[in-house]
């Protein structure tokens, strides 16, 4: 459905002469070359036809289905690969003396991907052998490292337009693929086995029917008998591990009543088997397990699914640094950084390592660590630290901490430890679990000793039947599910949820604590207002243009259809601003000092536009020494985010703003989205923003922390339910239960609606299985339950909650899907 | 009827084989990637 999408907007079937050979996108007017066949929309695209063409593969172009993106490729030199800690890490060696590395690959889309993927051997000898997983867009690569190395096959990739980067899940993957597989062999187990008993039970109950030779009867029950075994001994022993650590803790686990209505059931068949007498109920325990293990697996998938795609963007995350080494750079993997080493960081790239700046002034952005939205200016001797952004200008930085040592590894361990401390949450299933266990062990009890006294030769039957038909399947089954779909319908929706109790915490309210920047507010540089002439806009573009200031950015942002003029003698004072000439005119733009020690005369506009919100920064515009625009520069206000405050608060929840920003811009902002002004809280640390949750965890209210950055990662683990917001940093997202992928506030108001909606869902199902249930336990205190009318009202019962699961309204469908 | 000692047994030897069969393939990974291999076949040529 999406391909059908983007092939029609791809192909301008009226001019197919000027789209590009190798994407297929319009080629623009400027780079049309009349004098040859093959057009192309960019150089990327050039480089990758002749790589193809060059190498026998210009079947690809046959492929009706095709990447229709231009070529992107990084152009890195990717020698980071080759450094022997970077091979430490992520390579492996394998037989034959060869290598192996698992990359994900950006830009991975379809079947001709991974057709063209894994012909890479064919272009670059010494590649034994790549393969690509179209899902995850990861690829293995096998190569022999003493033809080639594996910085020449990154650069290959590159080329082609899939920029790889090293994979840092390998360790987990494994162990999760092996648990995969172990749990899939148990359910086909369990499967072929459940298939047979029944197939034996059937005949059993034919025989009931229509009278069969006593010797028939004894053999299919010991043939039950025989399958079951292998049954509770391999597939079925989980339950029994599980109800064994359950008791150990003294916690309450569904497990439990699981494995006692599986063991009384399995003892009393036995039992009843050698007797030769007295129902055995082989069918539908078995039914049981495999039921039990599928909806496990299929829970387990789907808690995966939410994490894997947050750890898969995370690995796209800077791993490099460029060091000084005597008149060259070369780029290290951040793992081989020791102190002393001087780096070269260029505006728009994130530090490497703790250290001082040795040479030149530039701007910070340490948003990821503070939470400050204002870039910080930095010059020689000032501290620098890992993960934040250089915003301005090139510098060059020695290294002093690395590695565990460094101010953001650090910060990270706080935040392991609280989510360690975090109190496991007891859910409704398992806290229904240890009322379910009193209750039917009294009346199993109740039931023994009162048959005793009327009808002694049924007790210890009727007793048996209550403890087997109680059990509780559906009740096992109706959280794991209702939960599974809504997560899996959440994860549609652009809200990836890791864990069901998230839903159970959300579905009433309690207090929502946010972090300001880049979780209400936008998080970047943006021009929230302009007052002035607009002839002036393709002047400021033009001065501005090649400055990779946030300030320019977010003028190029404002203004995206405007084209730009040229300018000449342009010229930046660092801190200040930036003038040159435009179309004849001089032309001044920055901060409001240096226009006025230039521009004398202020236009009315302008003036009347000067007094303004003090949470933002002005930028006056001069044009031949009169001042005719002011801009106003801050970190905008998410669109939806007073809407969906409002929403929230109308709920019953009682929202707070804690940031690492300054009071005053708190404050204004509180202001303008009707936070209490108690409930602003300006200048909080990452240490001080955990110790507010802990406050707030201390007098006993439900807290939930939506943030997105390192500073935020200690609070979002010691709350209760902690929320990462789009683009947030690699920790927040590692230690949030829920990320969203989706920007904005209103994801919020739909996780919300959609919990308390699965909530509903959930508490019918217990109710469903309940009533189950009750109808069971008086058939078998009666002594009405024959092992017909177990094998029938077991089943029922999950296959009801399964579809009650399945039916029921939590989040609303996804659009894409 | 008593065809039923020798064929039922026969039966659950073949139910072996196929158990034997699915847990060979289920560790050899078979069931990793249930999307790639899909694709992978689409364009495969022969060299």
């Amino acid at each position: 459905m999406v391909t059908e999408v983007m092939r029609e907007a791809a192909a301008p079937a009226t001019s197919p002469d000027t789209t590009c050979a190798h994407c297929g996108l319009p080629v623009p007017a400027g780079l049309r070359d009349d004098s040859v066949v093959d057009q192309f929309c960019c150089s990327g695209c050039r480089t990758a036809y002749a790589i193809l063409n060059e190498h026998g593969l210009g079947k690809y172009y046959s492929f009706p289905e095709r990447r229709e993106a231009p070529v992107a490729s990084s152009g890195r030199s990717f020698e980071e690969f080759d450094h022997p800690a970077f091979a430490e890490r992520y390579v492996r060696e394998v037989r034959g003396g060869r290598s192996r590395i698992e990359l994900y690959l950006e830009g991975v889309h379809c079947a001709s991907c991974v057709w063209l993927v894994e012909r890479v051997p064919l272009v670059i000898t010494g590649v034994v052998r790549v393969e690509l997983d179209v899902r995850r867009s990861l690829a293995v690569v096998e190569w022999n490292a003493a033809d080639v190395p594996l910085s020449a096959i990154a650069r290959g990739l590159d080329q082609l337009g899939y920029t790889p980067h090293p994979f840092r899940g390998v360790e987990r993957d494994t162990m999760r693929r092996r648990e995969d597989r172990a749990m899939l062999v148990r359910i086909g187990v369990a499967g072929a086995i459940a298939i047979n008993v029944m197939l034996a039970a059937l005949a059993l109950y034919a025989g009931d029917a229509n009278g069969m030779d006593p010797a028939f009867a004894r053999f299919f029950r010991w043939v039950s008998f025989v399958l079951v075994i292998p049954a509770f001994v391999w597939p079925g022993r989980i339950f029994f591990i599980g109800a064994l650590a359950a008791l150990r803790t003294r916690s309450l686990h569904m497990d439990l009543p699981i494995a006692i209505a599986l063991a009384a059931g399995f003892v009393s068949g036995a039992v009843n088997t050698i007797r030769d007498a007295g129902p055995v109920y082989f069918d539908g325990l078995s039914v049981l397990i495999l039921l039990l293990l599928a909806g496990r697996f299929l829970q387990q998938r789907a808690q995966r699914m939410a994490t894997d795609s947050a750890e898969l963007r995370h690995a796209v995350a800077p791993l490099s640094a460029r060091v000084v080494d005597g008149p060259v750079t070369r780029a290290l993997p951040v793992e081989a950084l020791v102190p002393g080493m001087v780096l070269d960081v260029r505006a728009g790239e994130s530090f490497g390592a703790d250290g001082v700046v040795g040479s030149g002034q530039s701007s910070v952005n340490v948003a990821l660590l503070t939470g400050e939205s204002r870039p910080v200016a930095i010059a020689e001797g000032a501290s620098v630290f890992a993960g934040t952004l250089n915003v301005q200008a090139p510098v060059r930085v020695r290294v002093e901490e690395c590695g565990e040592s460094i101010r953001i590894a650090r910060l990270l361990r706080a935040v392991e430890d609280s989510a360690r401390r975090r109190a496991p949450v007891v859910l409704l299933a398992d806290r229904m679990a240890g009322l379910f266990v009193a209750a039917v062990l009294v009346a199993a009890a109740l039931t023994f000793v009162i048959k005793w006294r009327i009808a002694p030769a049924h007790a210890l039957d009727d007793a048996i039947a209550l403890l087997i038909v109680t059990c509780p399947c559906a009740l096992a089954l109706a959280t794991p599910l209702a939960m599974t779909v809504a997560m899996g319908r959440a994860a549609g929706r652009g809200m990836l949820i890791k864990g069901g109790d998230a839903l159970e915490l959300l579905s009433s309210p309690g207090t929502l604590v946010l972090d300001k920047t880049g979780t209400i507010t936008e998080g970047v540089t943006a021009v929230v207002s302009c007052e002035g002439p607009e002839w002036l806009r393709p002047m400021v573009l033009a001065l501005e243009e090649g400055s990779s200031h946030p300030i320019a950015d977010g003028f190029r942002r404002a203004w995206p259809g405007v084209q730009a003029m040229t300018a000449s003698s342009v010229r930046h004072v660092s801190g200040a601003g930036i003038e040159g000439a435009v179309g004849g005119r001089r032309v001044r733009v920055g901060s409001p000092r240096f226009v006025a020690e230039w521009a004398t005369r202020v236009s009315a506009d302008a003036r009347a536009a000067m007094h303004m919100n003090p949470t933002m920064t002005s930028v006056h515009i001069a044009v031949d020494g009169e001042v005719v625009a002011v801009a106003a520069i801050g970190d905008r206000i998410r669109d939806d985010a007073r809407q969906s405050l409002d929403h929230l608060r109308s709920q019953g929840w009682r929202t707070v703003m804690l940031s690492g920003d300054a009071q005053d811009v708190v404050s204004a902002v509180a202001i303008t989205l009707g936070f209490a002004p108690s409930d602003a809280v300006g200048g909080a640390s990452p240490e001080e923003k955990l110790a507010f949750v802990e406050r707030l965890k201390a007098r006993r209210e439900r807290v939930v922390m939506v943030g997105d950055g390192v500073n935020d990662a200690a609070a979002i683990a010691a709350s209760h339910v902690g929320i990462g917001v789009h683009g947030g940093a690699e920790a927040c997202l590692a230690t949030a239960d829920i990320y969203l992928t989706r920007p904005g506030l209103s994801p919020l108001v739909e996780l919300t609606e959609g919990s308390r909606r699965t909530m509903r869902v959930i508490r019918r199902n217990i109710a469903f299985s309940l009533g189950y249930n009750v109808i069971g336990a008086t058939l078998a205190v009666a002594g009405l339950l024959t092992p017909l009318v177990a094998a029938v009202l077991m089943p029922a019962s999950s296959v009801t909650v399964v579809l009650a699961s399945w039916l029921g309204g939590t989040f609303s469908r996804s659009r894409t899907a | 009827m008593s065809v039923i000692y020798l064929v039922l047994p026969l039966a659950l030897v073949i139910v072996g084989a196929a158990v034997a069969a699915f847990i060979w393939s289920a560790r050899s990974g078979q069931f990793d990637d249930l999307d790639t291999p899909a694709v992978r076949v689409v364009h495969d040529d022969k060299d």
